[in-house]
C-alpha cells in the first residue's frame, strides 16, 4: 500500500470495501442458514396484536421539517467553522472578530426561531 | 510488485482484521457488561447461564439471531428495508477507520501505527460517519411501512440532527486549541502537564501535576459533547428513537433476526466511538498521568486508552440504569435552547481567551 496523503485514503477505500463485504456476507449467510416457512400472518406489520388498520405511511407534523431547515443552516455554519478553527492561531484577531460577527448573525436566526415558537413543541 | 508493497499490504490486512475482531469481541463484551451492571444496580443477577458469569450470553444471542428467518412485512419497501441495517452497520464500522488507539509498534522492522488510516481530517471523518447513522435509522423507520417505526424513525432523525449540531460545535474549541483535525495530532498536543498557573498565585505550582488535557481547558465543551454524544447514540435517557413504552420498538419494530442484530451492533459500536472520541479529544488519548514504563513500551499507552474508554462505556451504562427517559419536547428544547447556545457561547469565550493569550 502506498504511503502519504493518497495512500491513507486508498487504505480507507480498501477498508470500506472489506466492511461492505462483511455486511453483504452477514446478510448472505443469514439467507443460507435460515429456515423459510411461509405463513401469511407473519408478514403483517405489528399493531398491538390486532390486524393493522390503514397504511403505514402517513403525514407527519410540519415541525420536523422546520427542525430540518434549522439543521441545514447550523450544519453549514459548522462547515465554515471547522477550517477556520484549524488555522485559528495563524489568522489572528481580525478573522476572529469576523467569525464572531458570523456566529452572531446565526445566533440572531436562532433567537428569531425561538421567538416565533418554532423550538416549542405544542 | 515489490517486497515493501507486499509487506505494507500484509500490515494493512492484519490491522483491519485486528480492528474488526477487537470491535466484535468488544461489542459482545459490552452487551454482557451492560446487562450485568444494570442487573446488579437493580439487585438482580443478570445473565449467568452461558459461560463463566454468563460471558457467552451475547455470543449465544448473536448465533441465535443468525439462524432466524428474515421476515420482511408485505407493506415494506423491500430494497430499502434490507439496505437500512447495512448502512447502520457500515457507518458504525467505518467511523473507526481514523480513530488511533495507541502510539506505534515495530513489527519486523516495519513501523505500524495503531489506526487504519491516519487521515489529516480524521475528526471530520468520524463525525461524518456518525451522521450517516441517521440514514440507517430514518430509512429503517420509513421502509417498514408500519406506524410505530415511521414515528420512531422521524422522531429520532429530528433528534439526531439536532444533537449533531451541538456535538460538532462543542468540538470546535478543541480544534482551535490543537490547530489540527488529525486525531493523532490532537492527542500529541495534550501530552505533558499544564505547568505553573499564574493567576493561582502561590498555589499555582499545582499545575505541574495536572496533565495537559483539554478537559481542564474546555470543561463546558466536554459536558456539552457528552450530553450530545449520549443523545447522538440514541442511548437512555435520550433513547426516544426506540422508546419501548410508547413506540413499541421505534424504528426497528419490524426488524427481526440478523437485521435486528445489525442495528444492535451499530448502536454499541457508536457507544464505543463516542467514548473513544471523548477520550481522544478531552482526556489526552493514550497519555497517562504516570510516566511511561519503558519495559511495557507501546502496551502502556494502549492500556491507558482502553481504561479511559471503558470508563466512558461504564458511564453510558450507569446513565441508562439511573435516569428515566426524557419527554420528546423537553429533549428538543434541551438540544436547541441549552446545548447549541451554550456551545456557541463557549466557542466565542474560549476564542477570546486564546486570542488574549497569543
Amino acid at each position: 500500500m502506498p504511503k502519504g496523503y493518497f495512500g491513507e485514503y486508498l487504505t480507507l477505500a480498501f477498508f470500506a470495501g472489506m466492511m461492505l463485504l462483511l455486511v453483504a456476507g452477514t446478510l448472505g449467510l443469514n439467507k443460507l442458514v435460515s429456515p423459510k416457512v411461509h405463513r401469511d400472518e407473519k408478514y403483517l406489520t405489528y399493531e398491538c396484536g390486532v390486524d393493522p388498520v390503514g397504511g403505514g405511511w402517513s403525514q407527519t407534523q410540519i415541525r420536523y421539517y422546520l427542525f430540518g431547515l434549522l439543521f441545514v443552516v447550523f450544519d453549514v455554519e459548522a462547515v465554515f467553522l471547522f477550517p477556520w478553527a484549524v488555522v485559528f492561531d495563524k489568522l489572528g484577531t481580525a478573522a476572529f472578530v469576523e467569525m464572531v460577527i458570523f456566529i452572531g448573525i446565526l445566533a440572531l436566526g436562532l433567537a428569531y426561531a425561538w421567538r416565533k415558537k418554532v423550538l416549542e413543541w405544542l | 510488485m515489490s517486497m515493501t508493497f507486499l509487506a505494507d499490504l500484509v500490515v494493512i490486512l492484519a490491522k483491519i482484521l485486528i480492528v474488526f475482531l477487537v470491535l466484535s469481541v468488544l461489542v459482545i463484551f459490552i452487551v454482557w457488561f451492560e446487562r450485568k451492571v444494570v442487573a446488579h444496580m437493580q439487585s438482580r443477577l443478570g445473565p449467568n447461564r452461558w459461560g463463566p458469569f454468563g460471558l457467552l450470553t451475547s455470543v449465544a444471542d448473536g448465533m441465535k439471531l443468525m439462524f432466524k428467518e428474515p421476515i420482511t412485512p408485505i407493506t415494506a419497501d423491500h430494497v430499502t428495508f434490507a439496505l437500512a441495517p447495512g448502512i447502520s452497520m457500515l457507518a458504525a464500522f467505518l467511523a473507526f477507520a481514523s480513530i488511533p488507539f495507541g502510539t506505534s509498534v515495530l513489527i519486523f522492522g516495519h513501523r505500524a501505527t495503531f489506526e487504519i488510516a491516519d487521515l489529516n481530517v480524521g475528526l471530520l471523518w468520524v463525525l461524518a460517519m456518525g451522521s450517516l447513522a441517521v440514514y440507517g435509522v430514518v430509512l429503517a423507520g420509513w421502509s417498514s411501512g408500519s406506524k410505530y417505526p415511521l414515528l420512531g424513525g422521524i422522531r429520532s432523525s429530528a433528534q439526531m440532527i439536532s444533537y449533531e449540531i451541538a456535538l460538532s460545535l462543542s468540538l470546535i474549541p478543541v480544534v482551535m486549541s490543537a490547530g489540527s483535525l488529525s486525531l493523532r495530532t490532537i492527542v500529541h498536543a495534550q501530552s505533558g502537564v499544564i505547568g505553573s498557573i499564574g493567576w493561582l498565585g502561590p498555589v499555582g505550582g499545582v499545575g505541574k501535576f495536572i496533565p495537559h488535557w483539554y478537559i481542564f481547558y474546555h470543561l463546558p465543551a466536554f459536558l456539552i459533547f457528552l450530553l450530545a454524544g449520549v443523545a447522538e447514540t440514541n442511548r437512555p435517557p435520550f433513547d426516544l428513537a426506540e422508546a419501548d413504552t410508547e413506540l413499541v420498538g421505534g424504528y426497528h419494530t419490524e426488524y427481526s433476526g440478523i437485521k435486528f442484530a445489525m442495528f444492535f451492533l451499530a448502536e454499541y459500536l457508536h457507544v464505543v466511538t463516542i467514548s473513544a472520541l471523548a477520550v481522544l479529544l478531552f482526556l489526552g488519548g493514550w497519555n497517562g498521568v504516570t510516566p511511561n514504563l519503558p519495559v511495557l513500551g507501546w502496551i502502556w499507552p494502549l492500556l491507558w486508552f482502553v481504561a479511559k474508554v471503558f470508563f466512558f462505556v461504564f458511564l453510558f451504562v450507569w446513565l441508562r440504569a439511573t435516569l428515566p427517559r426524557l419527554r420528546y419536547d423537553k429533549l428538543m428544547a434541551v438540544g436547541w435552547r441549552v446545548l447549541i447556545p451554550a456551545a456557541l457561547t463557549w466557542l466565542v469565550v474560549s476564542g477570546l481567551a486564546m486570542a488574549g493569550s497569543v
